[in-house]
């Protein structure tokens, strides 16, 4: 496909495409360094996690900012127009990923380095691991212009949402067993929580790059299985 | 970006398919009722061909845009509508533009009537040398729609009305309606042509030589009239087509190369051509 | 551009190029104010041309309208005018029989001796003067002989009365009154005899002759035995009714041939060879228009010689291309526009043209048929040929009678034998026929101009 007639119309449009890129890759950084401060009871990473956290803001900002002025100055049509439109989407669903990690990080101290932490370590890096990976794909696909592969990618989320009700249930019974792991086992119920909501980020983000490079909306519908609403058994 | 056009178009009619909200799908979306059919047109001006089979649907009650890069054929087909091509030394039109199942082009049809039922509005504000009031009482006056001096009256305030300029001119009906604005005189013109109440009214760039405000105004009078008449036009500003009209066709070259709802078009449109042609790609 | 970027700094390569801009622009200013110079030198000769020309012609014109006359007091003696009382219908008499008895009486008042009358009233002026009849007679110009018969004639009553009124002193007195003649010339050279000089010197100096406006030069025909009182009433007349005869045909035809070929008319090669020759019409001298005339319409149609119908039926072939050429190309200037419009509202081609088109040419057409029917005006070669140049002494009634035009008058005048008379004659019959032309010109602009502004 060939350039703009207008050739700063080209780079306006990279200059915001090289942002979402970079804010993927800041997101998948802020999540794994999440993560890992927590298993590892890493205060100081998720000290960093926080900071980053800005650079993170700043950046969404920043697209915000250029996709109005392009919207403003060119009049997108077409292709340009769902780029510029799941710019501003995609990036405040990767801003959202990016509060969820330091939420993660500033529950680091509250959990601390319990018995608990160790127990739980195992499910918790599954999960983590899960969503890690979904959002590296989602990101990468996105960089790739992978529509066909972001389709399956969105079934993925299903597979975080079933770990996660596992590791609800996993923290009930530690509550339920002693009344002391209350405090700590909350707020790993939030940072799963957390990494659960960052999976549908991801999700969300698969969907707007979908439709950028196809001009279709995926089926609103999509199969969720959340169980934990539903507290006792599940159907 | 590269990989947009690499990724496969689903078709056209995939309405059904997996990946459509349906009740998200715009109400023109469905077929309308055809008021001028063209099919299989081709244009000659002398040696040179203009147009190449071109088929089109003009819906009724609502407004088509034909849109592309200059020289495409988008004026010379809205002018095959009313066959203001005649006039042009060399021109010869082939194939079939049916008006309520009518061929334009039989010489059995008479041009007088066909225009008075085939409106037209040009590209330069046109009023003539002459009073506001003779101009809009002018068509009704040729074509005999008036059997007295208050139904002509009638007919002329009432157009005035439906081309929103009443209010601006009503004290000065007999003042010479060169002495308007621009945008004013554009809207004299439309009043003027729907006085002999048109079924269908072509449109040739109508704001071309307008200013902002006077261009929104007249599409939000291009946006009241679709109720009633049937337009077609051609604009050379995609955003305006993308505004007022209900589909629309993109030509290049002579050539047809997409027909559909002016949401597709300039949203998710299937051929690269149009696709390059409306994010401003071309040549 | 690019040598000078490669070998010189931005900086530098700017400079040497403001540097190379600047070397030319003095040329460029000069050559600029030589062309407005020569424009304004162009203009310059053209109007002092022009103002040459009109101060020649009303410095020599002018006086022409200035005429020695005579104020005398005229007796219509008794023993001079011995005739019955004009006779009375009688109850009884038939129509005939009165008339025969008037025109009886007139002829009888025009033998009356009224040189006679004329030389007593001179003589009552100077009663000393010793001179003959036939040099006072010299004075007086030889139709004015006439005034006192028709005044006469209007009113029997002043028999035996004693009236005063103007002769027009004639011809060669008022040369010798205005200077136009050398008074120092030998007598054998003068045109008045000394005894007659001397009278009207005389006359002049009581203030009995005075320079009076010559009205007679609007209102009296030309004139060959009494010059004094001659007139462009008939050269006017007749001009006015070939320009009648012009505007009548040329307007229609030519309008209606223009918005044919221009609006109907297939392009083809016709039409080409037409226009072609239409404009070929348009160069052809106008002296050949004038033996076509007398070909045509005097030898084949036998109308009548010398008559305006036929001048203007000769100036209507003239003015034709004109009024077309000039009618085309005002409605070639019509914007494509506005036949649109017309068009696009279901208005036949004929409406197109009839409601929109043309009136807004109207302007083009009234200033191509003013600027035919001038130049028609002014055109004297065809007329000589139709025998315009003939000497006619009456007032045309109809386009069909004998007449004369004001250029070809103007023509005659100046080959008239008494020049020291007729030069300024001339000049006068000019500043007429000018002053017509101004005056169409000035409709033409005033019409112009109104038509434009309704638009």
């Amino acid at each position: 496909m060939g350039g703009h007639i207008v050739a700063s119309f080209d780079e306006e449009l990279g200059a915001i495409d090289r942002l979402i890129r970079e804010m993927g890759d800041l997101a998948q950084d802020m999540v794994s360094s999440a993560t890992k401060s927590l298993l590892d009871n890493d205060v100081g990473l998720a000290q960093r996690v926080i900071s980053d956290d800005l650079s993170m803001d700043d950046k969404q900002r920043q697209i915000d900012e250029r996709a109005i002025t392009l919207i403003a100055k060119r009049q997108p049509m077409a292709q340009d127009l769902r780029a510029v439109v799941g710019a501003i989407r995609m990036a405040s669903d990767l801003e959202r990923i990016g509060d969820l990690a330091k939420n993660i990080s500033k529950r680091v101290n509250a959990v601390g380095s319990g018995v608990m932490q160790r127990k739980l370590s195992h499910s918790i890096d599954t999960m983590a691991g899960l969503v890690r990976a979904q959002l590296a794909g989602v990101i990468d696909n996105y960089v790739g212009r992978n529509a066909d592969a972001l389709v399956t990618l969105r079934a993925d989320d299903e597979k975080i949402d079933v770990h996660y009700t596992a590791v609800f249930r996993e923290l009930l019974t530690y509550m339920m067993e002693d009344p002391r792991n209350i405090t700590p086992c909350t707020h790993l119920l939030f940072c799963a929580k957390n990494l659960e909501r960052i999976g549908d980020h991801a999700t969300n983000i698969a969907e707007n790059a979908y439709y950028m490079m196809v001009g279709k909306q995926l089926p609103v519908h999509r199969p969720k299985i959340d169980e934990t609403s539903i507290s006792g058994d599940p159907r | 970006m590269t990989n947009i056009a690499k990724s496969e178009n689903t078709d056209m009619n995939m309405s059904s398919g997996p990946f459509v909200d349906v009740a998200n799908t715009p109400k023109q979306q469905r077929a309308p009722k055809a008021r001028v059919t063209a099919q299989n047109v081709n244009v000659f001006y002398g040696q040179k061909q203009a147009l190449f089979d071109v088929c089109v649907d003009v819906p009724d009650r609502s407004v088509i845009a034909f849109i592309g890069p200059s020289g495409c054929g988008k004026s010379t087909f809205l002018r095959c509508l009313n066959r203001m091509n005649d006039t042009i030394e060399g021109c010869r039109v082939e194939g079939d533009i049916k008006l309520d199942g009518q061929d334009v082009y039989d010489p059995k049809i008479d041009v007088v009537e066909l225009r008075a039922r085939v409106g037209m509005v040009f590209q330069k504000p046109n009023p003539f040398p002459k009073s506001i009031f003779e101009n809009v009482a002018y068509g009704p006056k040729i074509h005999g729609l008036a059997t007295n001096k208050t139904e002509l009256e009638e007919i002329v305030v009432t157009s005035l009305r439906k081309a929103s300029l009443f209010e601006e001119v009503k004290d000065r009906l007999h003042e010479p309606g060169t002495g308007l604005s621009g945008g004013q005189q554009q809207r004299l013109c439309i009043a003027r042509a729907i006085a002999v109440s048109p079924e269908v009214i072509l449109m040739d760039e109508p704001c071309s030589a307008l200013d902002p405000i006077a261009t929104a105004k007249i599409e939000e009078l291009i946006d009241e009239l679709r109720a009633n008449y049937t337009i077609a036009i051609v604009t050379h500003s995609m955003q305006q087509a993308a505004r007022v009209s209900q589909r629309t066709a993109f030509f290049h070259l002579g050539l047809l190369v997409e027909e559909g709802p002016t949401e597709t078009i300039f949203t998710a449109p299937n051929d690269k051509r149009t696709q390059d042609y409306v994010t401003g790609r071309f040549g | 551009m690019t040598d000078l970027s490669q070998n010189a700094s931005p900086t530098d390569g700017s400079q040497a190029r403001l540097k190379r801009i600047r070397a030319g622009l003095g040329k460029r200013h000069a050559r600029e104010k030589r062309f407005r110079l020569y424009g304004i030198v162009a203009i310059a000769a053209a109007l002092t041309f022009v103002a040459i020309l009109f101060a020649m012609i009303l410095s020599k014109g002018l006086p022409a309208f200035q005429q020695a006359t005579l104020t005398v007091p005229v007796t219509f003696s008794q023993e001079l005018i011995d005739l019955e009382p004009r006779p009375v219908r009688e109850s009884g008499q038939s129509a005939a029989d009165f008339r025969a008895a008037d025109l009886r009486w007139q002829r009888d008042v025009t033998l009356v001796n009224w040189n006679r009358v004329v030389e007593d009233a001179v003589r009552s002026l100077a009663p000393g003067s010793e001179i003959s009849s036939r040099d006072l007679q010299s004075l007086i110009d030889s139709a004015e002989r006439f005034k006192l018969r028709d005044a006469f004639v209007a009113n029997p009553n002043l028999l035996g009365q004693t009236v005063d009124m103007q002769l027009l002193a004639s011809a060669n007195a008022d040369n010798w009154l205005k200077g136009n003649i050398n008074r120092d010339l030998p007598d054998s050279q003068q045109q008045l005899s000394a005894p007659a000089r001397a009278l009207a010197d005389e006359l002049y100096a009581d203030g009995n002759i005075r320079m009076a406006f010559a009205w007679h030069i609007f209102t009296n025909t030309d004139s060959r035995s009494a010059p004094a009182s001659a007139g462009l009433a008939g050269a006017f007349m007749g001009s006015l009714y070939m320009m009648m005869v012009v505007i009548v045909l040329a307007v229609p035809i030519g309008v209606a041939s223009a918005i044919y070929l221009e609006e109907f008319a297939p392009k083809n090669r016709l039409t080409d060879i037409i226009e072609v020759n239409i404009n070929n019409l348009a160069a052809v001298p106008s002296i050949v228009f004038g033996l076509l005339g007398a070909a045509v319409f005097i030898n084949y149609f036998r109308l009548p010689l010398s008559a305006p119908i036929v001048g203007g039926l000769v100036l209507t072939l003239m003015t034709l291309p004109t009024i077309i050429i000039a009618t085309r190309s005002s409605l070639r200037a019509v914007p494509p526009s506005l036949r649109q419009a017309a068009l696009g509202l279901g208005a036949s081609k004929t409406q197109t043209v009839f409601h929109h088109v043309l009136p807004v040419t109207y302007p083009g057409i009234l200033t191509a048929t003013i600027i035919g029917v001038a130049q028609a005006l002014g055109e004297t070669a065809p007329l000589l040929l139709i025998g315009m140049n003939a000497f006619v002494a009456s007032v045309p009634g109809s386009p069909f009678d004998q007449s004369t035009a004001l250029p070809v008058q103007i023509y005659l005048w100046q080959g008239n034998e008494n020049r020291n008379f007729f030069e300024a004659r001339t000049s006068a019959a000019i500043i007429v026929l000018l002053a017509l032309m101004i005056s169409l010109n000035a409709i033409a602009i005033f019409l112009r101009s109104r038509l434009e502004r309704r638009r």
